[in-house]
């Protein structure tokens, strides 16, 4: 389909928004516009702004500097049920399903067909299974969402924004757990939603994808805009350019290490949840001194499981063997995992890394306090003075050592939860998506950290989604799926191409 | 952020320590004070303030309406006495609620410990240091049991000590078969109703005056030793004299009475350890950690379920002694004895600004909050007020003192 504008009015406008954070400038006057029938995909490196922009417009910020017009009208959204209603939804990146709801009562939460207060179940089942066989998902209605995996719920919760009849529908990194037959039934439903009244604001990082379905492209950098255009004018690279603002050898430190001997061995490991499915099945895999390990693989692969399991923080049933220079060790709990000289730098640094409320200082003595602080009593100026040089050597910007975790920005905690780890001087590291949601001039801070630490002798285990980063940071690469190992890479073999057919199981196109 | 510039760092990384990089933002210089740093600490002492400022505006009321009686020194003498038992409770139910748990079993404990402490006596003849040691125990092994089942069987601490609550009380009423059962041993009574002679307040305010003067002393040579900047004069002297004044204050006016209570000198005691531990050692961070996230406090390696047991055995084992002064005060262990102490020990908790979502709440605090709590009970005593009204208002300052902060905190 070709897109001319000129001829149609705009469906969204949003002119100068500006939004800022406590400590940090998140948007600074970005400017971007949406037709009706258009896919306009939104690009830019984590910490970009893009989901601000999009948190904006959804109304989950309500302060901001600028102007929201759809269909010309001046909009100012103060909640998510406002921006709802006026016709904006927006499917975000984290699963927000009632896991413990049906399907079809997921679709319709909050609307559910009732009279007086009384549910119509078969009138919501028949609605609801219409509705999925209209987007052409096979999916049982009466299906529990928690039995469903990562990738049909992350089509759920398209099915479920659809049913809100949104004039504006906003997709977050819609196929960060989808494989590519899962991602072609997606882009399928998208080209038919085009051809209706209706626009389409997409965030991705697979830039392949971008290209395939988008009609415009806007490029997002440091909470500006860095150009808006037709994507059939574009090429990937200078995409890439305009992301990253220079070139990407740039962003990455380059190093040349040499692994040490094997410091940490797994044989067999194999774990279950708690109602028994396996999440690991018959892993191993060795880990170096000196060595960054990259484990690359689709969300849900098992990745994050794996690096719990092996810390002992895994709450269910896991049989294996662990070696720690070839002495077989028996890990139970972390502080067992700890005392081996581990540390593990969680993914969800607010929910796991972090004491939000207490203060820098706390927070980076957590682990180590007993060494760092003292046994029995605790003395702050021995914790601060202990502390010190890893502020310094991290760049923590933290106005003082008592300032709340909370009001930091993203990078800053993570070098937090970094710092927490490595007051403990650990010799095997675990790194579960390190620069999560960073702004990229912390990116490349943590980048240069990992590769230092690597330096020194530090065993690096490094999970990420972002394939560039996996690549360009580590020695060797493990890909999972589905709970299993499937492929392993040494730096140079390993392609995009090679490590995502691993990853989705898919062979690679000869 | 300056995009483009490379940036390096000393690759001899973190063991080494070496600073290489002299980092301007690096705004954490010793004794260097920033906004954010001015409003971190006025957050967390504004609460504290705003404490004291209530219980000041609460005497002065109660004093205006009682026409001095309020703060006549025997009926001091008398508040500070009563607040000795939810002092002591509330000390130990600050840890628990910081650790992010409630219990509301503590009321039936202190009646069941006592009367154990008081057949002891009267059935099996034993001594005081027996019969002491015998109502901690039951409260420490209680506190155990409630503690284990909350920790490691995973049944949540409300309802493990709702459970309590009415189980110990049942067993207190089967024990005394529903009589009630005078204190024999005088040294015990003494625990709850006698006075240390004057001379002596005068020694042991003395030696608190001392131990202040030189921790103070202590910690500024601490600070020169690690390239800090030692306090001025003047702060010292600040720091040295406002406490100790209060002290000389405190002890002017209990000697002025009948001199310093047992039951006082006990609370205070349990409060500064308490206080201590909360403040000064592993054990407290941990529980702040745990409260504020328990799942970052796992994957660091701090082990929740001894911290959790270790903190509901410490609040047992201080529901004995709250048992022991109780019954010591009054003289006698009843079936009811303790009836609603729980709900007194978790007001004074909440009310001075714990949370009970876990993470924060002082020692200090919850002393404050119990001097409060009891100061309204004794002011409307004072006055006759009837015990409905009394319980009116009680429940309805302890709902908008809380209601206040929380709004205050939703408005920053």
């Amino acid at each position: 389909m070709e897109n001319t504008h000129s001829d149609r009015p705009q469906l969204l406008q949003m002119i100068n928004i500006t939004k800022t954070f406590p400590g940090e400038r998140a948007l600074d006057s970005v400017s971007f516009d949406l037709y009706s029938r258009e896919i306009h995909a939104l690009v830019g490196e984590n910490g970009a702004g893009k989901s601000t922009l999009m948190k904006i417009l959804g109304g989950v910020y309500p302060q901001y500097r600028g102007e929201i017009r759809i269909r010309g009208e001046l909009q100012h959204f103060r909640n998510v049920h406002h921006a709802v209603r006026t016709g904006v939804t927006i499917v975000f990146q984290e699963l927000s399903l009632v896991q413990q709801l049906s399907v079809g009562e997921n679709i319709f939460l909050g609307r559910v067909p009732n009279r007086f207060g009384i549910l119509h179940w078969d009138e919501l089942y028949s609605e609801s299974g219409a509705f999925l066989k209209a987007l052409g998902l096979d999916l049982n209605p009466r299906a529990k969402v928690a039995g469903l995996g990562a990738a049909q719920q992350q089509l759920i919760e398209i099915a479920k924004a659809l049913s809100q009849k949104p004039s504006i529908l906003v997709l977050d990194e819609p196929t960060a757990a989808l494989t590519e037959a899962e991602t072609a039934t997606l882009f399928a439903i998208l080209r038919k939603l085009r051809s209706q009244e209706i626009g389409i604001i997409y965030i991705s990082h697979r830039l392949e994808e971008v290209f395939d379905i988008s009609d415009r492209i806007t490029v997002l950098r440091d909470g500006r805009t860095a150009g808006t255009e037709y994507t059939r004018k574009l090429n990937q690279d200078q995409v890439i350019a305009r992301m990253v603002g220079r070139q990407i050898s740039q962003i990455y430190p380059k190093s040349e290490r040499k692994p040490g001997e094997t410091i940490l061995e797994i044989r067999g490991l194999c774990a279950e949840d708690d109602a028994g499915t396996p999440v690991l099945e018959d892993v191993s895999f060795s880990l170096r001194r000196g060595e960054v390990l990259g484990i690359a693989g689709l969300m849900g692969a098992g990745r994050t499981e794996l690096l719990m399991a092996i810390f002992g923080a895994w709450p269910g049933r896991i049989s294996g063997e662990i070696l720690i220079e070839n002495r077989r060790v028996t890990i139970t709990c972390p502080a067992d995992a700890i005392a081996c000289g581990m540390g593990f730098v969680t993914e969800d640094r607010k929910g796991s890394g972090l004491v939000l409320d207490q203060t820098v200082l706390s927070n980076m003595t957590l682990v180590a306090l007993k060494e760092v602080s003292g046994r029995f009593i605790t003395h702050q100026l021995r914790e601060i003075a202990a502390t010190e040089p890893l502020v310094a050597k991290l760049r923590i910007k933290a106005a003082s050592r008592f300032t709340i975790a909370d009001t930091l920005s993203g990078g800053t905690q993570q070098k937090l939860v970094l710092a927490k780890w490595l007051l403990s001087n650990p010799r095997i590291l675990f790194l579960d998506e390190p620069t999560r949601g960073v702004d990229i001039g912390a990116k490349q801070e943590i980048y240069g950290i990992i590769n230092d630490l690597a330096h020194s002798g530090m065993a690096v285990a490094l999970v990420s989604s972002e394939l560039p980063e996996i690549l360009a940071l580590s020695d060797r690469i493990l890909v999972m799926r589905e709970g299993r190992l499937t492929g392993e890479f040494a730096r140079e073999q390993a392609t995009p191409e090679a490590v995502m057919a691993c990853a989705t199981g898919q062979a690679l196109p000869v | 952020m300056r995009l483009g510039k490379r940036y390096r760092y000393d690759s001899k990384a973190i063991d080494g320590m070496s600073t290489t990089n002299q980092i301007a933002d690096l705004a954490l210089k010793p004794g260097q004070s920033t906004r954010k740093t001015r409003q971190w600490f006025s957050a967390a002492t504004t609460r504290a303030y705003t404490m004291v400022l209530a219980l000041a505006a609460v005497w002065i009321i109660f004093t205006i309406i009682t026409q001095g009686v309020f703060l006549e020194p025997r009926n001091l003498s008398n508040l500070i006495r009563q607040t000795a038992v939810t002092g002591v409770l509330s000390v130990g139910m600050v840890m628990v609620i910081v650790a992010g748990q409630i219990d509301l079993s503590v009321g039936s404990l202190v009646g069941l410990s006592g009367m154990v402490a008081v057949l002891v006596q009267t059935e099996l003849h034993w001594g005081l240091i027996a019969s002491l040691l015998t109502a901690i125990t039951v409260g420490l092994i209680i506190g155990a049991l409630q503690g284990w089942l909350t920790a490691y069987i995973q049944i949540p601490s409300f309802i493990v000590t709702l459970g309590g609550l009415l189980a110990w009380r049942g067993v207190a009423k089967g024990i005394s078969g529903g009589n009630t059962y005078p204190v024999e041993i005088r040294a015990f009574k003494a625990l709850g109703q006698s006075y240390l002679s004057p001379a002596t307040g005068i020694v042991l305010g003395s030696i608190a005056i001392a131990t202040i003067t030189w921790s103070v002393l202590r910690s500024n040579a601490a600070r020169k030793r690690h390239g800090f900047e030692a306090w001025g004069g003047a702060n010292l002297a600040v720091r040295i004299s406002v406490p100790a004044a209060l002290i000389f204050i405190f002890i002017a006016v209990l000697n002025s009475y009948a001199g310093f209570p047992i039951p006082v000198l006990i609370f205070l005691t349990i409060a500064l350890a308490g206080a201590f531990v909360m403040g000064n050692t592993p054990f407290g961070r941990y529980l702040y950690s745990i409260g504020g996230n328990s799942e970052a406090a796992r994957l660091s390696g701090i082990n929740l379920r001894t911290h959790i047991t270790a903190t509901f055995c410490i609040l047992g084992a201080l529901s004995g002694v709250a048992g022991i002064i109780y019954t010591a005060r009054v003289g006698s262990a009843g079936p009811d004895a303790g009836t609603l102490l729980e709900l007194d020990a978790i007001a004074a908790c909440v009310i001075a600004g714990a949370s009970l979502k876990g993470g924060s709440g002082t020692v200090f605090g919850a002393c404050l909050g119990a001097l409060f709590m009891t100061s309204l009970d004794n002011g409307m005593s004072l006055k006759n007020v009837p015990d409905f009204i009394q319980d009116i208002v009680k429940g309805a300052i302890l709902v908008s003192a809380v209601g206040l902060d929380v709004t205050r905190r939703r408005g920053n």
